[in-house]
């Protein structure tokens, strides 16, 4: 019986140690093939043109003219005369010729006319949306304490202004958080390859093992005629799950023309429609006692899904911190843009900067050190478990941070010039189970290792986590795993989204690792003469436990296995009752910022990020991906939102030169620590892409309104929003 | 209601296809006749189109390749010689992403022609790797872990190729201000800071 745990700390030779990504030289230098790269022969360019306006109908297609244009190959409708169109940018035809200039033209040749519909973008606007009849009810939850006396109607009412009556504090205010978009550098799209009724399509995907059934249906074969394959992926954040519309016109028409075709977004698509995370704006009404303790909680939030897509859920709203009385409302607002897409850790982000802003600023209203609120305020943390956790990465990162030095009460610290500094805080949360995932495992009689799952690599290093766990498993150098991931031809596994592949395929190499052993081990003991379960792989053996040189080298005992190769096939086991991994992470995020009064700029000073995450496989890689979300995070703090015109419902910052994104200049000192004590160790291997995106917004937030001792309420802080703010103060002050 | 665009043109589908063909044409005239692009074509030499094949030297060998005058050098270089390191990424080259030298200046490959580019040294991301010899700025991202989805890696390392040529002995604070033309959506910079110090303390930017 094979037990399915992880080695001790002190047995571990490459499990959670710092290891460079194993496919890093491909990706620094060029070599490594993404789907926008795959050039095969005759491969033909496809691009699309946008509707120019967002919401309309389509009175006339006309695309002969585009036909006749030279180097143009084909020409495919993809809206019909009399469709509607609800936002900008959504496809309308796709032009397919030899060179770019040739498609580009054909582009240009498209007339389409089109009659102009009424037009709603405005997703902070309550009252409008109800004038324009654009508001739908985005679910709620009241919670009280005290039980209802009789059936009075108003109970909950006249409960919730007693509750504020009793407060020490209240404090009420409006919390935005703008949209933005996903920004992957490498756009949606893909390059199809139709021969002899089979097709192979390099999607840019993050679900490699999921889409191939996708593309078979219009095509009117099924899944096992078609191959996804995708080595590499230029970013997802949870925008490429699917096989796109686009995607299968691609597959169709390199079936229809007989040649390859290759059908990438360009940029001012891509961000029109390739995804967008909603924005959320909560109207909030908070009660604390005195010491900052939050006791009642009701808000109202508006948040807007895009046309057909789905606003923020209302389940985040308080976040982390839930007292013991609430109440919540949501409305959707409906808006003439791209349906939204899932943004790494959805809807956390938008909970996280609405909620835990209001909490600051009771700390502020108190005149309270907000360090102290937040702690005090763990009594109100739902899983009572991650409390004392908390507490822990709370004293650690104020420690990194020099919370207790750097500290002044809002809006009372020193300036410099027009510059004052801050600091803030945020806490998050976030599953990370690992999802289903199968592995296969082949050793050859020569020691050769090669590994097979249909997992993807979005950045996080998925590669490099088997070849850890199996080297890990098998006693050898990381090096020596060939691992094989990015075709849908390869052992199923789930895609990576809401952190689970690392947690899934950390599970189903180390069962299919161990399983194999097991009968490797089996070999190994008959031509030892000792019992299996005695032998231990290490150090490029297999030997006895207690006895080293009762061994035989890695490759004499594959030897072993005569002339085929050891094939092993095994499924993870997520779950309760795993040993490998579980679910279930935090953390604490704390940043300093500086502010200039007279300009509204804020830039960042330190940010510290202090995370659990189980036991961790590759802690370099771990590292990486707080330090990315940290960025992501400064970003939609400080800088990116979609910005939409509200007269016409254009996007009017789609391109990269438009749409603000912190560069290299922007980040100040990061810095960041795993807590892994034994006890999460113990936890087993937890997924972090999503967690440590959360607090940046509320943390940044609660840092700025430290330094001014006034609140910009709405996300990103751009020096018009800080000016604003201040202006405002100055004004009722 | 107005209807500023009956046409069904993109926002991008007009100012640079427009723009390019324009300046295509200018393009083809400056490699036929060697003069100045605008000055022939104000003296009303007839711009060229179609295909010409033109020799572009990238990373030191000489290469056929088969253009237009519209053809970028980013899409000479993906399309006609299969070199994908350089990235489409934005209009305009303001992400980087498609950075390549040009008699060792770092340019976006998707903001100059081809035909411009002929008698000129060019040298892409591929040129850092040769058999298993890694050029050292590679070589410190890969430890530095400054790669995520890595599609923005390779403009990068253009990027700091140049700057380190330029600022061998760059510190901390030079290259938190130097090297702010790049733009990485996974968010490696913190991991890029590191790498290209220790490029620098290894004094291995060759």
């Amino acid at each position: 019986m094979v037990e399915y745990v992880w080695p001790s700390k002190e047995d571990s030779s490459v499990l959670g140690k710092s290891i460079d990504k194993i496919d890093g030289v491909p990706k620094c230098t060029g070599t490594a093939k993404y789907s926008y790269d795959i050039n095969p022969d005759k491969v033909a360019i496809a691009r699309a043109l946008g509707c120019p306006h967002a919401h309309a109908k389509l009175k006339s297609l006309d695309l002969s003219k585009a036909e006749k244009v030279p180097g143009v190959v084909a020409v495919s409708a993809m809206k019909k005369v009399g469709d509607e169109i609800q936002w900008q940018g959504d496809l309308i035809a796709v032009v397919v010729g030899d060179t770019e200039g040739a498609v580009a033209e054909g582009l240009d040749a498209i007339v389409a006319e089109y009659e102009q519909l009424d037009v709603f973008v405005e997703d902070a606007n309550l009252e409008a949306a109800e004038a324009a009849g654009r508001t739908a009810k985005a679910g709620g939850k009241v919670q009280l304490e005290k039980e209802p006396d009789g059936d009075d109607p108003d109970f909950e009412e006249k409960e919730l202004a007693r509750l504020f009556k009793e407060s020490a504090a209240v404090v009420e205010g409006r919390y935005g958080i703008a949209a933005i978009t996903h920004m992957c550098l490498e756009p949606h799209g893909s390059t199809c390859e139709w021969k002899d009724g089979k097709l192979t399509a390099h999607l840019s995907t993050q679900n490699v093992s999921g889409t191939a059934g996708q593309f078979a249906a219009p095509l009117k074969v099924t899944a096992d005629d078609v191959t996804v394959h995708c080595d590499y992926i230029g970013g997802g954040f949870g925008s490429k799950f699917a096989v796109d519309r686009w995607d299968s016109l691609a597959a169709q028409l390199s079936k229809d023309l007989g040649r390859p075709v290759r059908l990438m977004l360009d940029r001012d698509l891509e961000l029109k429609n390739g995804g967008a995370r909603p924005s959320g704006y909560a109207e909030s009404k908070v009660g604390a006692d005195k010491d900052g303790v939050i006791k009642v909680w009701d808000t109202h939030f508006l948040s807007a899904g895009g046309f057909g897509g789905a606003p923020v859920n209302q389940s985040v709203i308080p976040y982390v911190i839930v007292p013991p009385n609430y109440r919540r409302r949501g409305t959707n607002v409906k808006i003439n843009t791209a349906p939204v897409r899932a943004w790494r850790a959805p809807n956390h982000p938008q909970g996280c900067a609405m909620t835990q802003t209001a909490i600051d600023d009771i700390a502020a209203k108190l005149g309270l050190d907000s360090y102290d609120v937040f702690e005090r305020n763990l009594v109100n943390v739902e899983d009572k478990d991650r409390r004392g956790v908390y507490a822990e990465e709370m004293k650690i990162a104020a420690k990194l941070i020099d919370w207790k030095a750097k500290w002044h009460p809002h809006g009372k610290g020193d300036k410099k010039g027009s510059v004052v500094s801050g600091l803030g805080m945020a806490l998050h949360t976030w599953g990370g189970g690992g999802h289903p995932s199968t592995c296969m495992v082949k050793i050859h009689p020569d020691g050769g290792v090669e590994t097979f799952i249909g997992s993807q690599d979005l950045g996080t290093g998925t590669r490099t986590v088997i070849a850890i766990v199996l080297a890990e498993t098998f006693g050898l150098p990381v090096e020596a795993i060939k691992v094989n991931i990015g075709s849908s031809k390869y052992p199923a596994s789930g895609p990576s989204g809401g952190s689970t592949t690392v947690g899934g395929v950390s599970e189903s190499s180390r069962h299919a690792g161990l399983d194999a052993l097991v009968q490797l081990n089996e070999k190994v003991a008959s031509k030892l003469g000792v019992p299996a379960e005695s032998l231990v792989a290490k150090g490029g053996r297999i030997h006895a436990k207690d006895d080293a040189e009762k061994g035989l080298s890695w490759k004499e005992a594959c030897s072993l296995l005569g002339m085929s190769p050891l094939e092993v096939t095994s499924k993870g086991a997520p779950g309760r009752n795993s040993k490998l991994s579980s679910s279930g992470v935090g953390g604490v995020q704390m940043a300093e910022v500086e502010v200039d009064r007279e300009t509204g700029q804020v830039k960042m000073k330190k940010f510290v990020t202090v995370q659990d995450m189980g036991l961790v496989v590759n802690h370099k890689t771990a590292v990486s991906q707080i330090y990315g979300a940290m960025v992501m995070g400064v970003a939609y703090a400080l800088f990116e939102e979609r910005l939409m015109d509200p007269r016409t419902g254009a996007f009017l910052n789609s391109e990269i030169a438009d749409y603000r994104l912190p560069r290299l200049g922007d980040i100040g000192e990061f810095v960041v620590e795993i807590y892994e004590p034994e006890s999460e160790r113990a936890r087993g291997v937890i997924g972090l892409g999503e967690p440590p995106v959360i607090g940046p917004g509320a943390a940044i937030s609660n840092a700025v309104a430290n330094a001014l001792g006034v609140r910009v309420p709405v996300l990103p802080l751009t020096p018009k929003r800080v000016l604003d703010s201040l202006q405002l103060a100055a004004r009722n002050a | 209601m107005s209807k500023p665009d009956e046409t069904g043109r993109g926002r991008s589908g007009v100012s640079r296809r427009a723009f390019l063909k324009g300046s295509g044409a200018a393009a083809a005239a400056t490699a036929m006749t060697g003069a100045p692009g605008l000055e022939a074509e104000a003296q009303g030499a007839e711009p060229v189109a179609g295909l010409t094949t033109i020799t572009l030297t990238v990373n030191g060998t000489p290469h056929k390749v088969e253009v237009e005058p519209r053809t970028t050098l980013l899409e000479a270089l993906r399309m006609g010689l299969n070199l994908t390191g350089a990235k489409p990424i934005s209009v305009d080259g303001a992400s980087g992403g498609s950075l390549v030298l040009v008699d060792d200046k770092p340019t976006s490959a998707n903001t100059v022609l081809a035909m411009d580019m002929v008698g000129k040294k060019i040298v892409t991301v591929e040129s850092l790797i040769s058999g298993d010899r890694v050029d050292a700025v590679p070589m410190a991202f890969v430890h530095h872990d400054a790669s995520q989805c890595g599609f923005c890696t390779p403009g990068f390392i253009i990027a700091v190729k140049a700057f380190l040529a330029k600022n061998p002995k760059a510190t901390e604070a030079e290259i938190r201000a130097g090297l702010n033309g790049n733009l990485c959506r996974c968010g490696t910079y913190a991991n890029i800071i590191p790498a290209v110090l220790e490029v620098v303390k290894g004094g291995g930017n060759g």
